[in-house]
């Protein structure tokens, strides 16, 4: 499967690209705000401009005496009572959109959001999880279930004008309809910790049919790496990798595909091939700048277990560990 | 100054008369009362909520609470705001030796007060339902952990409380030395009346402190 | 004006003693207003320090120039200062501090002693957080949320946040000082609506530091508290509830803005009244709608929820009472727009000031409403709109004010000129500058880019670029008065009594005013902004 790096994000430039039915409302309700924006502020620009090269002081021009107070007033009531009338338009209609973007309708399908430092989880409805990575089919009513393990995160998608807080304890709740295939930006929007700036990820959007063939082909994947996230401490691997011990390891988040140096000069791309390697004869290739103190794994970890590391390892993305490399929480 | 100062009294150099001064004193007590109100306002909206959100494990908490001595507590304090009252009285009046006895006496009795919440604390600490770091937190009841959320709200609710008896208790002490040494006895006057006003607020709120805590129970 | 030089006063409250003693046990308001700048000034360029390195990261999207962990500290550094040691007690404790007695005509505040013991508090509270800083700093940004405050934050939360909840009850002195002040020691004949609308916004300020701050110092101790105690009140595994932060942090936050921007718009009334030679248009909707933000502004604090989970309902409420702020809001600029019109407008380095307050304010305002629709706002929420939104208001609006406002009482505050060349390159640069930086931020938040982010995806690069070249030139407006105001206190020329020929009592006395303020107590026979 090609990975992250090969994304490409639609939503490029200024507004982000409307890819789900709730966007095009959001963005009608925008326009509308931009032209009143524009006409006050035109407006106001333009008197106070005007104001300033009429009567500055050494102009001839003659004034007026001032209108008494009872005509300010009744001049400042036209003023407020319009832009009263003009709010409560925009109030009802900022309700009514964002009553439908919340308002549960009957969706099709639901998946379960845990958001943790710093990642999210999600679980597709047949059981299959995710990381960070959510794949949804297009024209599909989407409800999330949004948790949260430790702090507050923030669920957000741009290209669909979603947001909603991830709270511990508490379970909230949106949903979307995607409209256009592609890749989106999600973010966490509430600031969470050291990495909040790298917990982000994409919203695939696929055909109805890839959804359900991702379904069954690669669900499967994202489950291995998240059983090979808790062997990569039952074994031990953490402690050098991951801890600030004595021991100086490599930090292997973002390693996969990458090119590393090794000791003798040479360089190799990791891959599949080379993580197994590493694991089972650490002495083969060694990392410049890195002392050969692995110990083999070779007999120790059974195969299963292997490919579930190897698929932690390829999940991880640089800079996941930063945190708990620095003294972050357990 | 001159002696002219000496024999009438003077106010405060920002001020024309003492007639401004007082109204300064007072108004600038009443708003410090009103601060000291949403400070407790806020705790007490928090624990509205918390109360809202589990009733049953706060109101059988609170029945593990002393009310016997509490009850005491609460005459004792009552006592002290009309002792206080009448000194305010009493010094209006210009009957000074009064004065300091009730102001003598409101100490005392804000000194009972006390005492008998700490021993009140000290019953708990035993029993274990004080959340201080090297106590296990013990309960029998139902769902503990809601109950000790009771609990902290309660220290939290009593502390404060108490903090503020102990800061009263100093101004009480301070006005009864401006007394007891006659240098102006003019402004002691207003001192009296505005830590009257504090002392009075100090048993207010004890008045919900103690409806919220104790005697919403099971 | 006349060619005499004006000539100090004999005797005047800059006259000696002049060792420290005189100063830090002074009780003259005028005094502790000058502490009070010092002060502000320094943890201004504190605060700045901490903007310029947030700025210099983002040039690029990958976290390189800082760690993700200095990036968070410095943002967090940011905002507590600007928050709370420089923007709150900015206008009240400096130009309030000084001007609010010799503009009722009183000979000091109402409670001097306890003026000079709230800097004293203030100090100590910076001093609590700088403690902070100096152990290794706190991460949790100026909103102090939970349950990451209170559980998993590693930094130094307890001593930061206590030099907060210090430094509240310095602003709850302040506002109590002014606000009594303002009720008990008006001089004869000088009745509510004859006060100069600068009483009036610091009046109302004061209000609601008196009012909210202490639900600030509530929530700050029970963050406090929970850490140490792990008392669990907003720990959702014990039964607590971390939203409960947010409704009593945002009810003491939200009109925490609104003490930033009223005396800001005190100022820039005084100063629009007197360049443009014309009474305020609508003296009294002015004083009134300023009461309505006071009292709307307590209801309103719910809008920086609306994606917390809060229900529907509530969304839809505190939309609405935003928008019902707005409506004075926007009341005031209408009449400072009508009020140039009929003028004669002189465009001095005050004028220029708040003039850009007037463009900057209402940017920030219209942009309010945009986040006050809350269909809108779920999408800019947490974004760089609202960074954008809400620097337009408390640095656009209320800093432009605060330079602007330092200015025009300079003469009287320190009895010489600042040079007016510089002054209007200052007040120029700061303008082109802060749109510079702050606008290109609005467009990021409208493409999706989150706030508080240490790195960011490629595409936001150029808009970020723009705002931190912009920072460069906001940078100008802000150094230059550091370096003129202080040579003009030994070069500038002397200044007369009064200057700009402006009404208003404090225009009365001399410059600088003598230690009681008046030789005789003024009385007030006509209405404020008596202009021809």
């Amino acid at each position: 499967m090609n990975s992250q790096d090969a994304a490409r994000f639609q939503d490029m430039g200024i507004l982000p690209t409307q890819a789900s039915s709730g966007a095009a409302q959001v963005d009608l309700l925008a326009l509308a705000m931009l032209i009143f924006c524009a006409l006050v502020l035109l407006a106001v620009f333009g008197l106070v401009l005007w104001f300033s090269w009429r009567y500055r002081a050494g102009s001839s021009v003659k004034r007026k005496p001032l209108s008494s107070e009872r005509k300010q007033t009744a001049m400042e009531m036209i003023w407020a009572g319009g832009l009263f009338i003009v709010f409560m338009g925009f109030f009802y209609w900022g309700v009514d959109v964002y009553v439908q973007m919340y308002q549960q309708p009957d969706e099709d399908l639901t998946i379960e959001v845990v958001g943790k430092q710093w990642m999210w989880k999600l679980e597709h409805p047949n059981g299959a999880r995710e990381i960070d990575t959510l794949h949804v089919p297009v024209n599909r009513k989407v409800r999330l279930n949004i948790n949260s393990q430790d702090v507050i995160h923030s669920f957000y998608v741009p290209a669909f004008r979603i947001k909603k807080d991830a709270v511990p304890g508490m379970t909230t709740s949106i949903w979307f309809e995607p409209t256009e295939i592609g890749t989106y930006h999600l973010f966490c929007a509430e600031y969470c910790g050291t990495n909040h700036s790298h917990m982000r990820g994409q919203v695939i959007v696929m055909s109805q049919q890839d959804y359900s063939d991702w379904l069954t082909a690669n669900g499967h994947e994202q489950t291995a790496a998240l059983d090979g996230a808790q062997l990569f401490r039952t074994y031990g691997c953490s402690g050098c990798h991951i801890g600030s011990s004595v021991v100086d390891a490599p930090v292997l988040a973002g390693i996969y595909g990458r090119v590393v140096p090794l000791a003798d000069g040479t360089t190799i791309i990791a891959d599949e091939a080379y993580i197994r390697d590493s694991i089972l004869h650490p002495h083969k290739d060694i990392v410049a700048g890195y002392k050969p103190v692995m110990p083999s794994f070779e007999g120790r970890m059974s195969e299963a277990d292997l490919q579930k590391i190897i698929a932690y390892i390829r999940s991880l993305e640089p800079g996941d560990w930063q945190l708990e490399r620095h003294g972050g929480n357990p | 100054m001159t002696t002219a100062s000496e024999s009438r009294p003077q106010p405060a150099e920002q001020f024309d008369d003492l007639k401004q001064q007082f109204h300064a004193d007072h108004m600038g007590m009443w708003i410090f009362l009103s601060t000291e109100l949403m400070l407790f306002g806020a705790v007490f909206m928090g624990f509205a909520i918390n109360r809202y959100l589990h009733p049953d494990a706060f109101a059988a908490a609170a029945g593990h609470l002393d009310l016997t001595m509490s009850s005491i507590n609460t005459a004792v304090l009552f006592s002290s705001g009309f002792t206080m009252a009448l000194a305010e009285q009493a010094v209006g009046e210009q009957r000074r030796r009064l004065g300091l006895g009730l102001l003598g006496t409101t100490i005392v009795l804000g000194l009972v007060f006390l005492a008998i919440k700490g021993y009140v604390y000290y019953q708990e600490m035993l029993e274990g339902l004080m959340p201080l770091p090297w106590l296990q937190f013990t309960y029998d009841g139902p769902s503990p952990d809601q109950a000790e959320l009771f609990f902290n709200f309660y220290y939290i609710l009593t502390g404060m409380h108490a903090f503020h008896m102990l800061v009263g208790v100093g101004a009480i002490c301070i006005v009864l030395m401006l007394g007891w040494r006659r240098n102006n006895p003019a402004s002691w006057v207003r001192q009296v009346k505005i830590v009257g006003m504090y002392w009075a607020f100090v048993d207010i709120v004890w008045v919900f402190v103690f409806t919220a805590t104790f005697l919403l129970r099971a | 004006m006349s060619a005499v030089v004006p000539t100090p006063p004999a005797s005047h409250y800059l006259n000696p003693p002049w060792g420290l003693k005189s100063w830090l046990l002074t009780t003259d308001h005028k005094r502790i207003a000058w502490l009070y700048v010092i002060s502000l000034s320094g943890f201004f360029f504190l605060g700045g320090i901490a903007a310029l390195l947030i700025r210099l990261e983002l040039l690029s999207p990958p976290t390189d120039f800082l760690t993700e962990d200095f990036y968070n500290k410095m943002f967090s550094l940011h905002g507590i200062v600007m928050v709370w040691f420089f923007l709150i007690p900015s206008i009240p404790a400096t130009m309030g501090n000084f001007l609010v007695p010799l503009m009722v005509g009183a000979r000091d505040m109402a409670f001097p002693r306890l003026n000079l013991l709230s800097w004293y508090i203030y100090t100590i509270g910076g001093l609590l957080l700088i403690a902070s800083v100096v152990l290794g700093g706190v991460d949790t940004g100026w909103t102090f949320y939970t349950p990451f405050s209170s559980q998993y934050s590693n930094s130094f939360v307890v001593p930061a946040a206590m030099g907060v909840f210090v430094v509240g009850f310095s602003t709850i002195l302040t506002g109590l000082n002014i606000v009594t002040t303002t009720h008990e020691m008006r001089a004869p004949g000088l009745t509510w609506f004859r006060l100069p609308m600068f009483v009036w916004g610091n009046y109302s300020v004061s209000l609601l530091m008196v009012l909210a701050t202490p639900v600030l110092t509530a929530v700050l101790l029970l963050i406090a508290l929970e850490r140490m105690l792990d008392l669990g009140i907003f720990n959702p595994a014990l039964g607590g509830d971390p939203i409960l932060f947010q409704h009593l942090f945002w009810f003491y936050s939200h009109p925490a803005v609104y003490m930033m921007i009223l005396p800001a718009m005190g100022v820039v009334s005084e100063i629009i009244a007197c360049f443009t030679r014309r009474p305020l248009f609508a003296y009294k909707s002015m004083a009134l709608s300023i009461l309505a933000i006071v009292l709307f502004g307590f209801l309103a604090w719910g809008h920086h929820m609306f994606v917390s989970g809060q229900s529907i309902h509530a969304g839809a409420v505190f939309s609405l009472f935003t928008f019902m702020v707005a409506v004075p809001s926007a009341i005031k600029v209408f009449n400072w727009v009508m009020s140039l019109k009929e003028g004669y407008i002189q465009f001095t380095a005050p004028m220029l000031y708040a003039l850009s307050f007037l463009g900057l304010f209402t940017i920030g305002g219209l942009t309010g409403v945009v986040t006050a629709t809350i269909g809108l706002d779920v999408h800019v929420h947490d974004t760089y709109f609202v960074i954008a939104h809400f620097h337009y208001i408390m640095v656009g609006a209320s800093v432009t004010a605060y330079l602007g406002g330092l200015h025009f009482w300079w003469p009287k505050m320190t009895g010489r000129m600042y040079p007016e060349r510089w002054a209007i390159v200052a007040a120029v640069a700061l303008f082109i500058g802060f749109n510079l930086t702050f606008f290109p931020q609005f467009l990021l938040g409208i493409a999706g880019m989150p706030r508080r982010y240490a790195s960011y995806p490629e595409e936001f690069q150029f808009l970020n670029v723009m705002s931190s070249l912009g920072a460069g030139v906001l940078a100008i407006g802000y150094l230059l008065p550091l370096v003129y105001l202080p040579w003009s206190l030994v070069r500038g020329k002397r200044a007369p009594s009064n200057p700009w020929r402006a009404t208003g009592l404090e225009w009365q006395t001399t410059s600088p005013p003598p230690v009681h303020n008046f030789k005789v107590t003024p009385v007030v026979t006509g209405p404020a902004y008596d202009y021809r």
